[in-house]
């Protein structure tokens, strides 16, 4: 106790604790899907940061793929289909 | 003089006591109310409306690209990506770091496109000096942890010097931020191309599912 107020007092701007720290990484623990289901107790923080790091790389990817499909499908709207008529009714 | 010496110290140590109880019940309060907006925040990314709003913002932002887009395939699908970026900086209000780095990155970029060599050279250059740590903690120091960190630090945007508890909650939220991106451009893309393209596949799973079932099974 006496020791995390005289390190309180060092640093004055940011105090951290393991506390605050654990509660953080099982919050996102609870956000990968992946991880959810396991206790939080067996789950090394490194194991949750590193499947964190490769979830938002997966999601970046997914959204890479999306705008890709999505551009190729704004481009090729110069048909008289159904699509072209919803497309022009959305964006125009 | 002696008694009024003598009990002068016992007043000021029960002063300072009452005055560090004051400022633990407000650090306590405030710290409160920050992590009850933080849980407001996650939720809200999961909601029907915010969804919503998103895709409208998105769909204005998608009809200046259609005006000035060109017809090269990477620069298209880059210029979609950088709109849906920013229409979901915009719909997180500002309340996030990584929102606003998404927006703020977008003007340094117009105003220093000639002067775009000379900035990677100096962060090359950056990236060689050792990186201190400036964390006082007491188990959490491994370095695995640590080196995790920062990595994840660069994957969200804007939270590359960020201390270690910074980091972790704009991740939290940037996470489900994406979530909602991802739902809500599938399910345009599944509205522009018609009935056929989502026969079967994704139309009622969540972007976890997909993304699950493209990984491979991790031991």
């Amino acid at each position: 106790m006496s020791s995390r107020r005289s390190r309180s007092r060092q640093s004055g701007v940011s105090r951290i604790s393991d506390e605050q720290i654990a509660d953080l990484v099982s919050k996102l623990q609870q956000l990968i899907p992946e991880m959810r289901n396991r206790s939080s107790d067996k789950v090394s923080a490194s194991k949750v940061l590193q499947e964190t790091c490769n979830y938002i790389r997966n999601l970046h990817r997914e959204v890479d793929d999306l705008s890709d499909r999505l551009s190729a499908l704004l481009a090729s709207t110069d048909t008289d289909s159904d699509q072209a008529a919803i497309i022009r009714s959305l964006l125009m | 003089m002696a008694s009024s010496v003598i009990s002068n110290p016992v007043t000021n140590s029960d002063r300072s006591r009452e005055s560090s109880k004051r400022k633990k019940k407000k650090k306590n309060q405030i710290q409160s109310q920050v992590r009850d907006q933080q849980n407001q925040n996650h939720t809200k990314w999961k909601s029907q409306v915010q969804q919503q709003l998103y895709s409208s913002k998105l769909l204005q932002a998608l009809r200046q690209v259609r005006l000035g887009s060109s017809n090269e395939t990477p620069r298209r699908g880059r210029a979609v990506r950088e709109a849906a970026d920013r229409a979901l900086a915009v719909a997180a209000k500002g309340r996030t770091r990584w929102s606003r780095a998404i927006l703020t990155n977008r003007l340094k970029l117009k105003f220093m496109k000639h002067k775009r060599q000379r900035v990677t050279v100096t962060g090359q250059n950056r990236s060689k000096k050792p990186k201190v740590s400036i964390l006082r903690l007491k188990g959490k120091n491994l370095p695995a942890v640590q080196r995790k960190v920062r990595v994840l630090g660069r994957l969200v945007p804007g939270c590359r010097k960020l201390p270690l508890p910074d980091i972790l909650e704009e991740a939290t939220d940037y996470i489900a931020a994406l979530e909602m991106q991802v739902r809500a451009m599938t399910a345009l893309t599944e509205l522009l191309s018609g009935a056929g393209a989502g026969a079967g596949t994704t139309s009622s799973n969540s972007p976890a599912d997909t993304l699950r079932s493209s990984r491979p099974p991790t031991s």
